[in-house]
């Protein structure tokens, strides 16, 4: 239905450019202090920053409460820079990070951001334990040592690592949404039977960032208003409205009636219609999901090095690009996505059939061989399954594609039960070791060890010695040695991994003219607001 | 004065019985269809392939996460004692938490429905006040252009998508001539300055006396009202032209114009005095299927009510949600039935 939805809503608007053209459109306009968003919000399911681990909910947690260090949204290059903490040590063992807190920060509610505060944030988060939780626990943090591993003295908070990490990778993850530090007061006045504020919090926020938030309707919209009182000085945009507009067509007719200033979820044809439209740019920023291949290694003839490589050339890289990918996704061939530190954008493998066919007959794959590739039923994903297909099929193998639902196929991934799975991968946090630490880290491949998070575990490969490298490279103190580090496991990952990552994805939002300074976090971080101007 | 007495305490039993004896049956078919619905949605919500865990914990977690939610859910207990448990939550009006935006199902309901109600309800207003005439003047004038015509409205409400007309209204009517509001239910200028009294926002802007909001929200309302107004009306014209046709054929219609009344009576005092009892079941049905939510056209209008928020719950594994939205709609076409049940009683005097 939903491809027969998009080809007849193309098939509307084509004709709406044709009847356009003679009578412009009278336009609204959004009041120049406003900004008004049209997004797909039904992804949020909770507000709480120990909990919330969706895109729409990372953007809104980006905007109302203030972490330790964050990324300036003006110059995300620049990587991590100080929030709430105005300067930082590290102990000469590397094990302890002392941040001095900024003096004069508020929360919404008028009170004090204390040293407490952020001793509380972090700590809450921990016991919590729900799911983003392993952002911070992974530093040996939990429950039991929570109050001696994070402590407030005075204006400082010190938080003690189980290893001498490096440095940048433990204030990448204080970047996260997890890291996002709550009002103690007023969290713990609505705390319910020893629950640290999580049921309030799940529905209300306890933040300083620039914006508070004034409602949020599930599946309607999420309404914030300014604070006057950011650290920054009040954002130019007093208010800003993310409406839930599910259908693309829908929301370029508002954008392009001036009804609201920014659409994020056009599809290719509508953003081709938009990029004509008076008064609308399109603007595009790489983001952090991949789409990849992945073959198990428990198959006899999928574990063979030589196909392997030989499933790399049997990608049509640039025809799916040019066509039903096209302003969608770019050709990437690293698990770390382009923007983050140590990130590559080496590309060796080509279409190239005849490469691929060589490189079967050196390994003896029998002809006809038949082997299922399990896909969830996304349109983009079954597209490239099929395209895919096409390609084995002119070198003798049949895939079989199984489409399903999440529960269908991801759980038979997790099982390692998948010949080959066709899917997708975001990053958790802002730092190379989130891809490196699922995609080529694996320290025990066997059965039992049930390591279901770990994409390397799920494909039942072992991965010699890229654990012991993402394990040195994840302590590695020095910036640019850690960046060469992740290059060199991927150059090494692209050649013997049964992955084959072949798209980053992009993002494409359309914008009224007027509209300044919007960025939607590239791959490192979610939407923000307060630079924005109109 | 005894017998007198008793003589009346008889009588008032004879006219209560068959009245107490309705509601008891009324109440006892209500019951079972009740409980045969969350029995058949329960069990149809534990077996779709969809995964409330992950859905809650995400792909990445480990299998410890997984085992734990899995069982909090309640989820690892016999499916007989979980809906046992579902049947004594709802019974005390309680459909649970969503399992995605952690706020009770029955909150939500309260908050979707009635953006359905208010949609709905003007959709089968438009139908009926134009489908009825349309179906009346079509049979009588049989084989005349207006017939042609009732036969063509009809026909295209039947055979076009109804996300194409949709599409097509909102770039016309709103696009291009800007005469109706876009997507949503206000302009957001509008948005929270009436109270929510009913959820219904024409009606609670009438009540603050805000008609600013309410001539805002009637121009976003009127498109996907007069859209679903449309498929209605195609629906209640042709039933309407086929009832009257068979009314119109019958003896005592000749008979009434042979006594010499007016045309006008014969229609409408005769022939359609008939046609009454069907005409409210047709509306009462399609009514129910309008307040299920007409799931593209809240989609297309971005109308956040009951049926997009049980897609979205259903495409987001919140069975919680499914099941509360499901027992809803399904309460609304039994008690629409129940409605229509007691009309024929008031409208067709054989029923008594």
């Amino acid at each position: 239905m939903n491809a027969l939805n998009r080809l007849l809503s193309s098939a509307v608007l084509g004709a709406a450019v044709l009847m356009t053209a003679p009578a412009p459109m009278a336009k609204a306009e959004t009041p120049p202090n406003m900004l008004v968003i049209a997004h797909r919000i039904d992804d949020i399911t909770t507000l709480d920053p120990a909990e919330s681990f969706e895109f729409a909910g990372s953007d809104l947690s980006r905007n109302v409460y203030m972490r330790l260090v964050n990324f300036d949204p003006m110059d995300l290059k620049a990587g991590y820079q100080p929030e709430i903490a105005e300067s930082w040590t590290v102990s000469e063992d590397k094990r302890s990070i002392t941040f001095t807190i900024r003096e004069g920060l508020k929360f919404h509610s008028g009170n004090p951001v204390r040293a407490e505060d952020v001793e509380f944030s972090l700590q809450r988060a921990v016991i919590l334990n729900k799911t983003p939780a392993f952002i911070l626990t992974q530093f040996g943090f939990t429950a039991e040592n929570a109050a001696e591993t994070i402590k407030a003295d005075g204006n400082t908070v010190t938080i003690t690592t189980d290893k001498p990490y490096a440095t940048s990778f433990v204030l990448n993850c204080l970047t996260a949404v997890i890291g996002g530090i709550v009002d103690k007061e007023v969290v713990m006045a609505n705390e319910q039977d020893g629950d640290m504020g999580n049921t309030w919090l799940k529905t209300n926020t306890a933040g300083s960032g620039a914006y508070s938030l004034v409602s949020w309707k599930p599946n309607e919209s999420i309404t914030i208003q300014s604070n006057p009182d950011y650290y920054r000085g009040a954002p130019a945009m007093e208010r800003v409205i993310v409406r839930h507009v599910q259908e693309s067509a829908s929301q370029r007719l508002l954008l392009e009636r001036g009804d609201i200033d920014i659409a994020r979820n056009l599809n290719p044809e509508d953003i081709a219609g938009a990029r004509n439209a008076e008064g609308v740019k399109v603007e595009e920023e790489l983001k952090g999901r991949l789409m990849y291949v992945s073959l198990s290694q428990k198959h006899p003839e999928l574990s063979k090095p030589q196909v392997r490589q030989a499933f790399k050339y049997l990608v049509d890289y640039e025809g799916m690009k040019n066509s039903f990918l096209s302003g969608q996704y770019t050709i990437h061939q690293n698990f770390l996505p382009q923007t983050y530190l140590g990130a590559s954008d080496a590309a060796p493998f080509t279409y190239d059939v005849e490469k691929a066919k060589a490189l079967l007959a050196e390994a003896g794959i029998p002809e006809g061989m038949e082997i299922e590739v399990g896909v969830r039923e996304a349109q983009e994903r079954i597209e490239i399954a099929q395209s895919l297909q096409n390609s084995l099929g002119q070198v003798g193998i049949k895939m079989n594609i199984t489409i399903g639902t999440a529960k269908q196929i991801l759980s038979r991934y997790r099982a390692r039960e998948l010949d080959v799975y066709l899917g997708a991968w975001g990053p958790d946090y802002p730092d190379p070791h989130t891809n490196a630490g699922t995609f080529a880290y694996n320290p025990d491949n066997s059965d039992e060890a049930q390591a279901t998070g770990l994409l390397a575990w799920r494909n039942s490969w072992d991965t010699g010695g890229l654990t012991a490298k993402t394990d040195a490279a994840v302590v590695e103190n020095d910036r640019d040695t850690r960046a060469k580090m992740y290059e060199e496991i991927q150059a090494e990952f692209r050649e013997t991994s049964p992955f084959v990552i072949m798209f980053q994805q992009i993002e494409q939002s359309a914008q009224r003219d007027n509209v300044m300074n919007f960025s939607t976090g590239q791959a490192i971080t979610s939407a923000s607001y307060w630079q924005v101007t109109k | 004065m005894a017998l007198s007495e008793n003589t009346r305490e008889r009588r008032v039993r004879a006219s209560l019985a068959p009245w107490l004896k309705g509601v008891l049956v009324a109440l006892g078919s209500v019951s079972i269809t009740m409980l045969g619905l969350l029995l058949i949605t329960f069990i149809i919500g534990r077996v779709m392939p969809i995964d409330p865990v992950l859905a809650i914990v995400g792909e990445r977690a480990s299998q410890t996460t997984y085992d734990a939610v899995y069982e909090q859910l309640g989820l690892d207990k016999p499916l007989l004692v979980q809906f046992l448990y579902y049947l004594w939550d709802v019974l005390h009006g309680d459909f649970g938490m969503s399992l995605l935006n952690a706020r009770p199902v029955s909150e939500d309901i309260k908050r979707v429905f009635p953006a359905t109600l208010e949609l709905a309800t003007l959709g089968t207003l438009i139908g009926v006040l134009l489908g009825v005439p349309l179906g009346v003047i079509a049979a009588v004038r049989r084989g005349s252009w207006i017939d042609q015509i009732a036969r063509v409205v009809a026909l295209v409400g039947y055979s076009m998508p109804i996300f194409w007309l949709g599409l097509m209204g909102l770039l016309i009517f709103y696009g291009v001539l800007g005469w109706v509001g876009g997507p949503g239910r206000l302009d957001i200028f509008y948005q929270d300055i009436v109270p929510t009294r009913t959820g219904m926002i024409l009606i609670d802007s009438a009540i603050a006396g805000e008609w600013g909001v309410f001539r805002n929200a009637f121009s976003h309302i009127i498109l996907p009202a007069t859209l679903l107004g449309y498929y209605s009306l195609a629906y209640i014209s042709r039933m309407t032209r086929s009832f009257m046709l068979e009314q119109m054929s019958a003896e005592y219609i000749t008979t009434a114009r042979v006594k010499g009344m007016s045309e006008r009576q014969v229609i409408w005092g005769h022939a359609f005095r008939n046609i009454r009892v069907q005409l409210i079941t047709v509306i009462a049905l399609s009514y129910a299927n309008l307040l299920e939510g007409s799931v593209l056209t809240e989609i297309i209008f971005s109308w956040p009510g009951i049926g997009s928020y049980i897609t979205t719950a259903l495409l987001s594994a919140d069975m919680n949600a499914v099941l509360g939205g499901t027992v809803v709609v399904g309460l609304i076409f039994i008690c629409l039935n129940l409605f229509s049940d007691l009309l024929y009683r008031v409208f067709d005097p054989r029923s008594k």
